[in-house]
């Protein structure tokens, strides 16, 4: 799943009790009168296998698509019974997660690891369990190789997650938006359209002039955009591959700082901030043309567009060639009592065929090279995009990723940098102080 | 003396202490206990997964003194406490006049009042976000209807102090209403009659007799809003939903002290860093509720 999750897509199904340790550390953290904190947090251990029924605890955010494979694992192994919990605000997702693993309880059997936060785990790589003792480097070559050395410590002796998904980049866009503004509508013709984020933005300002007065705009907002040229353009953003902030001296962060700042400027973005109500709305009412579309993105789109919008949407390769957005591994926590079945969940789960369920369920791109020669993904193609070859697009994006690495404090930092692009883009400030405030809060933000 | 009558004696003697203990063995643990962890984790460099980083004395409270998000936390959450609770006062104790006279269907206006905050918060602070949405806010609409141009709520910084602010008087006005009726209803008939008697105007009668007299009621009504107000997290975290709602908008215009704190413990993994928030935090709600009751104190007791 990507690094811009669902925002209550997923169908939530909280458990909330508490447990002694949890608890105890929350209350560290607030005062004791600030009880806000304590009812957050928690979670319940009382599902340890008591006799020979196990329910196994499956904590992920946004959209898996695992409900299938659930029932077919549950089939083969009787007794066992897994209940997924699902947060679909990637933010508060880590936030949690991070929380109850450093508490060591309340995590669940089963984790998603995105891939902002796996640098962060690895630093505490004894909270998971070690899968190299469960015979993950004999699954190595069913990993993209940095996928799989991207949840393994840098001595290679630890690896916490097996990969699931990774945020191959393509470009979704109306086609009724863009035949009302006499763009052409033909997903290669559209391509053909921008080849880089020069062209983009030039298309952007033609959009712009076709639709007149229309309310709808070229691209939903700068920063996701932004995502999407940082990720493509480095082999890491904000951080070096020795943990050190470079967000100043790195020229990619300003080149794609600047290049999406620059859409706003010409008046091609709808400035909508990402997940809140308006820009779900801006979906389903047509509020902008395009948005920049990790594979993880399609199922979110379907789901806030809605049927009634079947068809209207299609999807062309992304400006600047390939790229990579989200991604992540599953982990089972060293807290979860029923690690032994919980190993062979994730392994089912992040097998060939648990990765190709999944892609047909919710689109998510598999991490395992050895499927993109599979027919059933070359010639997938998805209805509701007006049956664009999904397959194809997105095995393209993905032949061309690079690995980022991005630093164990990446989710703070990203955070500050696009909420001072945001105050830019609100014209709160202008873009030199919006870059200055975007530096200075990095710096704070990493500590 | 006897043993009986020795263990009589103590029963007698330290029965009271027994029956108040499991209050105070509970706070010593889930208070008492907290708070003097919260101030030892505040004086270490502690990080939320790697744990205890080492002694660094009073440096987080240095860095926090120079800190301009955490001073710019604490005036929201001061501006949107003084913005809420002043005229959240003043209208549950209008609300308590109006329900302490005769009525029709009396006990449905008094109910009515309490439902607010009967709602969940979370389904409040949706509904709310929504009513205050620049495109299709049903405020921004009416607005409309007098010619005024559709504000952007969330992204200035008064409009979302007052958005919040109505949140928060929304839910709380007529708990507050209830507990002032309850204390009107308590004073004596007598003294209005004879104020009556001596020709005293209804305003009168209502400075010089109600307001005395709910005194300690709205002493106990003004604490609880200002412990509630700087603790205030929820609703403005809910104001602004989709990405990044814990910084409280894009330049922090609404973002409180209790929303900082957990920005530090959680999204920047500090935690030393938000103990230190959370005792400043304290101190100040301390001093702040000293303040209210030397300034309630204030009205005049009827003699």
């Amino acid at each position: 799943m990507g690094a811009l999750p669902p925002a209550g897509a997923a169908k939530e199904r909280v458990t909330v009790s508490h447990t002694r340790r949890s608890r105890w550390l929350a209350g560290a953290a607030a005062l004791a009168s600030l009880s806000l904190l304590a009812t957050a947090c928690g979670g319940s251990d009382s599902d340890s296998g008591s006799g020979d029924d196990v329910t196994l605890r499956v904590n992920l955010f946004g959209k898996f698509g695992y409900t299938e494979l659930y029932k077919q694992f549950e089939k083969e192994h009787p007794g066992v019974k897994i209940v997924e919990t699902a947060e679909g605000d990637l933010g508060k997702y880590n936030t949690v997660l991070t929380q109850r693993i450093a508490a060591g309880s309340g995590a669940g059997d089963v984790v998603a690891i995105e891939e902002g936060q796996a640098v962060n785990f690895l630093a505490s790589a004894d909270k998971f369990v070690n899968l190299q003792d469960h015979g993950a480097n004999d699954l190595k070559d069913q990993y993209l190789p940095w996928k799989f050395e991207g949840a393994t410590t840098a001595d290679g002796s630890t690896t916490i997650g097996l990969g699931t998904d990774v945020g191959g980049l393509a470009m979704c866009y109306r086609r009724d938006l863009f035949e009302k503004a006499g763009l052409p509508t033909d997903r290669e013709a559209v391509a053909a359209l921008w080849p880089t984020w020069d062209d983009f933005i030039a298309t952007g300002e033609k959009f712009q002039d076709g639709i007149g007065n229309g309310k709808a705009k070229f691209i939903d907002s700068a920063t996701n955009t932004y995502n999407s040229i940082l990720m493509q353009s480095a082999d890491h953003t904000y951080f070096d591959r020795e943990d050190n902030l470079v967000i100043e001296s790195n020229p990619a962060v300003k080149a794609a700082w600047d290049k999406a700042l620059e859409m706003d400027e010409k008046g091609i973005s709808a400035e909508l901030k990402s997940f809140s109500p308006e820009w779900n709305a801006g979906f389903k009412n047509g509020d902008f043309a395009t948005i920049a579309c990790p594979a993880w993105m399609t199922g979110y789109i379907k789901d806030q567009a809605g049927e009634q919008n079947a068809g209207k949407w299609d999807i062309a390769t992304v400006p600047g060639g390939g790229g990579n957005w989200g991604g992540s591994w599953l982990a089972v926590p060293a807290a979860s009592k029923n690690q032994d079945v919980a190993i062979e969940l994730v392994k089912f789960l992040s097998s060939a065929d648990g990765q190709l369920a999944a892609f047909k369920e919710v689109g998510n791109l598999p991490s395992n090279p050895n499927l993109y020669e599979d027919p059933a993904l070359q010639e997938a193609t998805n209805p509701y995009f007006n049956d664009a070859p999904v397959g194809q697009l997105f095995i393209a994006g993905a032949s061309q990723l690079e690995p980022v690495f991005l630093g164990a404090k990446n989710q703070p930092v990203r955070d500050a940098v696009e909420n001072a692009m945001r105050s830019v883009e609100n014209g709160q400030r202008n873009a030199s102080e919006g870059w200055s405030t975007a530096v200075k809060d990095a710096e704070k933000a990493a500590g | 003396m006897h043993l009986r009558d020795r263990l009589a004696r103590l029963e007698i003697s330290s029965a009271p202490y027994l029956f108040i203990a499991p209050f105070f063995v509970l706070f010593g643990i889930f208070g008492l206990f907290p708070l003097g962890y919260t101030l030892w984790v505040s004086l270490h460099d502690w990080s939320l997964l790697g744990g205890n980083e080492g002694w660094v004395g009073f440096a987080n409270y240095t860095e926090l003194v120079s800190d301009d998000y955490f001073w710019n936390s604490l005036l929201n959450t001061f501006a949107i406490f003084l913005i809420a609770t002043i005229p959240q006062i003043l209208a549950a104790l209008a609300l308590a006049q109006v329900l302490n006279s005769s009525l029709r269907a009396l006990t449905f206006w008094r109910i009515g009042v309490i439902i607010p905050t009967a709602t969940s918060i979370a389904a409040v602070g949706i509904i709310f976000a929504m009513m205050f949405s620049r495109d299709f806010g049903i405020v921004n609409w009416f607005i409309g209807l007098f010619g005024v141009e559709p504000i952007a709520w969330n992204q200035e910084r008064l409009p979302s102090w007052l958005a919040i602010a109505t949140m928060v008087d929304w839910r709380w006005t007529g708990y507050n209403a209830l507990i002032l009726l309850a204390a009107l209803q308590a004073v004596p008939k007598e003294l209005y009659e004879s104020a009556r008697l001596d020709g005293a105007s209804a305003l009168r009668q209502f400075r010089s007799i109600t307001i005395p007299m709910l005194r300690p009621t709205l002493m106990f009504v003004v604490t609880v809003a200002t412990i509630g107000g700087i603790q205030l997290f929820t609703e403005p975290l809910l104001f602004n939903p989709g990405a990044n709602a814990i910084t409280g908008g894009d330049t922090r215009q609404f973002q409180t002290s209790a929303m900082y704190l957990v920005e530090q413990a959680f999204t920047g993994q500090r935690f030393g860093y938000a103990a230190t928030v959370a005792w400043i935090l304290f101190a100040v709600i301390v001093v702040v509720s000293i303040v209210n009751s030397l300034l309630v104190r204030r009205i005049r007791s009827v003699d």
